[in-house]
């Protein structure tokens, strides 16, 4: 699950991580009087930060014009502008795609005086299995480009679980950005926060980039974390119930959230051929064979282990309320679950829905006979296929001739 | 021969009086499977289908009935409890079928398992199966969720992260009339307990093993660790398949551990090592077994 900045910092600050002062603002009003306290508390600068879950805001566009989902304002007038141009509105990033995000909330935040940046980050390492932290001196860069054009810049430290992290451990952390004196200690203190946060929050991924030493009015250097970015494990949120109602369902496709009602996984893709698969190996593959043979695909659907008739029948509804769907393709390997009861759900859910679009349906496995049968029996334009590899050419040439 | 698990293996179940742990508990009797006791706490003294003896702990049921290996179908919240209790009892093999346990469990589980001699294969998986002689492979060792009749004894040995796609390979293998060592699904979480390589190694070392289909997915560098090795020490021809490539990067597809991030674990980089080493690629998910047959 991923949460917004604003509740990211709230996360980090609990466990202790120094981040700006700041609120998150649902509306103008609300946006005008956090400005204004922020502005009586000496701040002479403030950022207005549109909070939605994808990058590329600082240089995205809003679609009515406006410029910049990450602004600074220097008067209460124009923090209250901006505030007016982005709330409500939809922002356009190279990682919303071109329908865009509307923005629901804003952080008003003070805008630190930055004199450097570096990065830092919370990783589980698959390697080896266990907790990762990552730093870097090259902040408020794409982390990736770091690592493959300066590798040496990036610097790795594995924490035994056992004992988790050990003040050593965060001493090389902060030794190896090059901080000295009050900094070496705040880096050190701040290290281990943003690690505690991560293991106790059950975090996939903790990063702060940048992270900064930033200069207070009285010349005084801090180091704070200017923008954080953190994803949970959709596994742990059972025993965090306040992170779970982080969940902003504004920021999923409506399509995914009422799929995931009904126990099904769902991801919208750009295709034009749907497929519904048990299993999420054989979902991908699927996919992955439908391109293959030249089509594209219009989702990943594992209908997990089930399968059931309301499953079946929900995951069709699901399919078809996508209006570039041109096709399904059903692909069931029954290993334990009767054959037959799948088709006879499918046959249901094409009664159902009133199907008018091609269908082709793929069953291997427990009472297969019979299953096939139904399909036949039922009256319907249903295509068999005999393999993936048939079914999946079966229908890239049924939406084709459509 | 075949690898960790053989017809005689004698086979325990943490979780035999959950639904779900039942359903495949009774699957793997009718199978032929030596299932010779349950494990649910606070049920000690019952009989599981009127023959299997329940027990309190899994170390009283490994004592009294010679069990060697188990089968985990505890809900998440305690499956990390049930793999380290299996663990504690000194059994050979566990197998955790559980689906959902928060990955920190599983960092604290794999640490814990440092040194111990028990393997652990899963979570978030479909078992293994060694099938035996009789009809429909009846007679031999399941353990976990796989149906058992697709398959077929012989000398195929399967490795995969996901269910189904180990299901369609096999099927395809036993359509040929081609047979099956062991077929192991080692699961699609991003901390499991038993490797792609952990498992080729055996397969390699397993003079009952003539050919092997692998079969990967996007995330993670599990399947590039195997291929590099296979390179470099492989003695049996391999072929294999990779799920994903059409994925979008940074969503997660059903699998926790299946998701392309920071431009890491793609499909094209696990396609391009397996090429390098002397992996037969399948195209597609349909051509997996007669991928490999060719290199037979």
């Amino acid at each position: 699950m991923n949460i917004h900045e604003y509740q990211a910092k709230q996360l980090l600050a609990r466990h202790g991580v120094a981040v700006p002062a700041g609120e998150p603002c649902k509306t103008v009003d609300e946006a005008r009087s956090v400005a204004e306290r922020l502005l009586a508390a000496g701040h002479s600068t403030l950022v207005i930060k549109s909070q939605i879950h994808a990058g590329g805001r600082g240089k995205g566009t809003f679609k009515h014009g406006f410029h910049g989902g990450v602004k600074l304002a220097r008067s209460l007038a124009e923090a209250v502008d901006i505030a007016g141009n982005m709330l409500g509105k939809t922002l356009v990033t190279k990682q919303t795609g071109p329908d865009g995000r509307v923005v629901q909330t804003l952080l008003v935040a003070a805008a630190e005086t930055i004199v450097r940046e570096f990065y830092l980050a919370v990783l589980l390492d698959r390697a080896t299995s266990r907790p990762l932290i990552m730093a870097s001196t090259e902040g408020g860069m794409d982390i990736e480009e770091v690592a493959a054009r300066t590798p040496e810049k990036i610097v790795r430290e594995h924490v035994d679980p056992a004992v988790g992290l050990m003040p050593y451990q965060a001493r090389k952390v902060a030794s190896a950005l090059g901080l000295k004196g009050d900094l070496f200690n705040q880096a050190c203190k701040l290290v281990a926060a943003v690690y505690k946060a991560w293991w106790e929050c059950d975090a996939s991924l903790v990063e702060i980039n940048p992270l900064c030493i930033v200069e207070g009015p009285g010349g005084k250097q801090a180091i704070v974390a200017v923008d954080a970015k953190v994803g949970l494990d959709d596994n742990a949120l059972f025993r965090h119930p306040d992170i779970a109602a982080m969940r902003d369902l504004g920021e999923e496709s409506p399509l995914e959230v009422e799929a995931s009602r009904h126990a099904l996984n769902y991801i919208k893709l750009e295709g034009n051929i749907a497929c519904l698969v048990n299993g999420a190996g054989l979902a991908m593959g699927t996919m992955d064979i439908i391109k293959h043979y030249g089509g594209d695909p219009a989702n990943f659907l594992d209908v997990c282990g089930g399968a059931s008739k309301d499953q079946v029948s929900a995951a069709f509804r699901i399919i078809l309320s996508d209006p570039s769907v041109k096709g399904i393709l059903v692909n069931i390997f029954g290993g334990i679950m009767d054959c037959n009861v799948i088709a006879t759900g499918i046959v249901e859910a094409v009664r159902e829905t009133g199907l008018s679009i091609p269908l082709v349906v793929r069953l291997e496995g427990n009472n297969v006979q019979a299953g096939k049968k139904t399909l036949a029996d039922s009256g319907l334009t249903i295509t068999s296929g005999d393999s993936m590899a048939d079914a999946a050419q079966k229908i890239v040439r049924a939406v084709r001739a459509a | 021969m075949a690898i960790l698990i053989h017809p005689q293996t004698k086979l325990l179940v943490q979780g035999i009086t959950g639904s779900f742990g039942a359903r495949h508990a009774q699957l793997s009797l009718a199978y032929g499977t030596q299932l010779v006791a349950g494990v649910t706490p606070g049920k000690g003294g019952q009989l599981f289908e009127g023959q299997v003896p329940i027990f309190d702990t899994v170390a009283e049921a490994a004592r009294q009935t010679g069990a060697t290996a188990s089968a985990i179908f505890v809900p998440p919240p305690f499956a990390a409890d049930a793999i380290l209790e299996a663990v504690d009892a000194g059994l050979d093999l566990v197998v955790c079928i559980t689906e959902g346990i928060p990955v920190n469990d599983m960092i604290k589980v794999k640490r814990a398992m440092q040194g111990s001699r028990t393997r652990l294969v899963g979570p978030n998986c479909p078992g293994l199966v060694t099938p035996g002689d009789g009809p429909n492979s009846h007679g031999g060792c399941r353990i976990g969720i796989a149906p058992g009749y697709i398959h077929k004894k012989g000398h195929v040995g399967v490795v995969s992260r996901s269910g189904t796609l180990t299901y369609e390979a096999v099927w395809q293998l036993t359509c040929r009339g081609v047979g099956q060592s062991t077929c192991v699904g080692i699961g699609g979480d991003p901390v499991n307990g038993t490797s792609h390589l952990d498992v080729i190694q055996l397969f390699m070392a397993d003079p009952d093993t003539h050919g092997i289909i692998m079969i990967g997915e996007i995330g993670g560098s599990a399947e590039e660790e195997a291929a590099e090795w296979i390179a470099r020490y492989g003695t049996k021809p391999v072929a294999g398949f990779i799920a994903g490539a059409t994925a979008p990067p940074g969503r997660r597809m059903g699998h926790a551990g299946a998701i392309v991030s920071g431009g890491k674990g793609t499909a094209q980089a696990k396609i391009d090592a397996f090429r390098k080493a002397g992996i037969g690629v399948a195209a597609t998910p349909s051509e997996m077994a007669d991928t490999l047959l060719r290199m037979m």
